[in-house]
């Protein structure tokens, strides 16, 4: 029966021993420790969120910036064709104008060469002009040397005057 | 991982040590055996698992080696404080008390007539009487003081670890506790009282888990400082029960009454004519910490009593023939062993069943509405099942 029975002694200082110990407990070991807890518990929430907005920010301006990279390639693509485009029009116009002025400066020479090529003609027809002179004076000198032949000369042409 | 190789860490030293400290006390009992001339298992392991005066650690050449504790007695309004050793393992008596020598005094103090110091004749007839308070510091009160200075300087030095080292993975001594402690949480009191109330209540459910724990763990220690049978001490476990019941009353809410004294979804003709239900919910209030003080009690008790059993067979046999003795030892320590391990189970259980229990009791006195009715059943059901299988 003394096993089943409870001693007065031993429920007091129970009540002291465990009074005590949850008092001590309950003041300063459990409140810090389950705040602590907690609070790490929070902190790597939070970590873990933020680690995860980061992520998906860090996607985002993946994205953003292969964007912006493909604008930026189609951009340099146009602005490549249309320099091409430009230089190719450019080549064109500056062989259209080439063209002309190739055939501009042909036309003048043509017209130069013409002109000297007159020149030289006229040059040549009057040298012709001024040797014919000089061999038919030479010649008429010649011919009318003597006084039969001035004579007979001026009959012929007297003659040929009367006939027309 | 790292939690489960400190657990098996602290399991290993708790058994090399009970290992290491058996031959003390198979010595300490063969001495004993000398003594009386005749072993008696009954005594001897009685003597063990209740209360005593002195914390006897070992007898060698009949000489008791045990630590005197103090005698503290109220008598007629004087405190009275002596040194146990005074009483000479009950053969002198000190300023008129002695310890009992009758079948219902025995291990108890009683004042004689006459205040007398001296030794007893053993075929003197004393006359006594037992009209004082004893609040002496007896083994049990020892072992307990032990506990309680043990666990605060534990919890103390967890807690200043968290203050030193604020959000940081715990390290050491903290991280084994801290497995612990949200286990208690997270899988005990949370489920049970529900978010909203948990808080309040944390640390109690935390200090008695711990309690427990820590008393029914220093029981299975064979040698100072563990040994005393403090959480198989009904008065112990009475104390545990009684907190438990005036919690549980004193948080109930209207809605707790109500289920009490006006069962919802029962017939009434069985509240009605003769209150049925009323009275059968009333007594539940007290049953159910009677229940758990029987429980811690009767479980701790048993485990001791059976590990004892297996040490006497020892002596027993040794009585008849030394080689018996010798031979039945082995058997003995197998037993003995599968025993200590298993108590060992029962010393983390019972604290569990305990702790559980009660949150599941507070938890039910708080709850705001009957939402979770369904719920709880049948988690009392399992856990109920789980009790009935393991009482078995």
């Amino acid at each position: 029966m003394n096993l089943i029975t409870p001693d007065f002694g031993l429920i007091f200082w129970m009540l002291i021993g465990f009074g005590i110990l949850f008092f001590i407990l309950a003041k300063f070991a459990w409140p810090v420790i389950t705040k602590s807890i907690a609070q790490r518990e929070e902190y790597i929430q939070e970590q873990l969120d933020a680690a995860d907005t980061v992520k998906r920010e860090m996607k985002n301006l993946q994205a953003e910036h292969h964007k912006l990279l493909q604008e930026a390639k189609e951009e340099r693509d146009k602005i490549l064709a249309d320099a091409r485009k430009i230089v190719d029009k450019m080549n064109e116009e500056a062989r259209i104008l080439r063209d002309k002025e190739h055939d501009a400066r042909m036309a003048e020479t043509k017209i130069a060469i013409q002109n000297e090529k007159m020149k030289a003609l006229t040059d040549i027809k009057n040298e012709i002009a001024l040797l014919s002179i000089d061999v038919a004076e030479k010649i008429l000198s010649e011919e009318l040397s003597t006084q039969t032949k001035q004579e007979e000369m001026i009959s012929k042409w007297v003659n040929e005057l009367n006939l027309n | 991982m790292h939690y489960n190789k400190k657990l098996a860490q602290l399991a290993v030293i708790v058994f090399s040590i009970f290992f290491a400290l058996t031959p003390i006390k198979a010595k300490a009992t063969e001495e004993k055996n000398d003594h009386t001339e005749e072993f008696v298992p009954g005594e001897f392991i009685l003597g063990h698992v209740m209360d005593s005066y002195g914390w006897h650690i070992t007898t060698i050449n009949k000489k008791h080696i045990s630590i005197p504790l103090p005698i503290i007695l109220w008598d007629q309004g004087k405190l009275i404080c002596f040194s146990s050793a005074q009483f000479h393992h009950g053969h002198n008596a000190y300023k008129g008390y002695a310890l009992g020598f009758t079948k219902e005094t025995a291990g108890k103090i009683v004042r004689l007539s006459e205040p007398y110091t001296g030794p007893l004749e053993e075929s003197a007839v004393y006359e006594f009487s037992r009209n004082f308070t004893d609040i002496s510091i007896t083994k049990n009160v020892c072992a307990l003081l032990i506990s309680v200075i043990l666990l605060i300087a534990i919890f103390l030095s967890v807690a200043k670890s968290y203050k030193k080292r604020p959000l940081m993975p715990p390290k050491g001594l903290q991280s084994l506790m801290e497995v612990v402690i949200l286990f208690i949480r997270d899988d005990m009191v949370i489920p049970s009282i529900g978010k909203k109330h948990y808080k309040k209540y944390l640390p109690y459910i935390l200090t008695l888990f711990f309690f427990i724990l820590f008393n029914n763990l220093l029981g299975l220690i064979p040698i100072f400082p563990g040994g005393a049978n403090v959480t198989g001490n009904i008065a112990v476990t009475a104390i545990l029960a009684l907190l438990t019941l005036l919690i549980t009353s004193f948080s109930g809410n209207k809605n707790y009454w109500k289920h009490i004294f006006n069962t919802p979804g029962v017939p009434w003709w069985l509240k009605v004519p003769i209150p049925l239900m009323p009275i059968v919910e009333f007594m539940g209030i007290f049953t159910k910490p009677f229940v758990l003080m029987v429980r811690l009690f009767a479980n701790i008790t048993a485990g001791h009593i059976i590990i004892m059993g297996f040490l006497s067979l020892i002596f027993i046999f040794g009585a008849m023939n030394p080689i018996a003795g010798y031979g039945i030892s082995v058997l003995s320590m197998i037993f003995y062993l599968f025993m200590g391990m298993l108590e060992l189970i029962v010393a983390f259980v019972q604290a569990y069943i305990f702790s559980l229990l009660t949150s599941m009791y507070i938890g039910a006195a708080v709850e705001d509405h009957s939402e979770h009715e369904v719920e709880h059943v049948a988690i009392k059901e399992t856990v109920q099942n789980q009790l009935i299988e393991e009482n078995k």
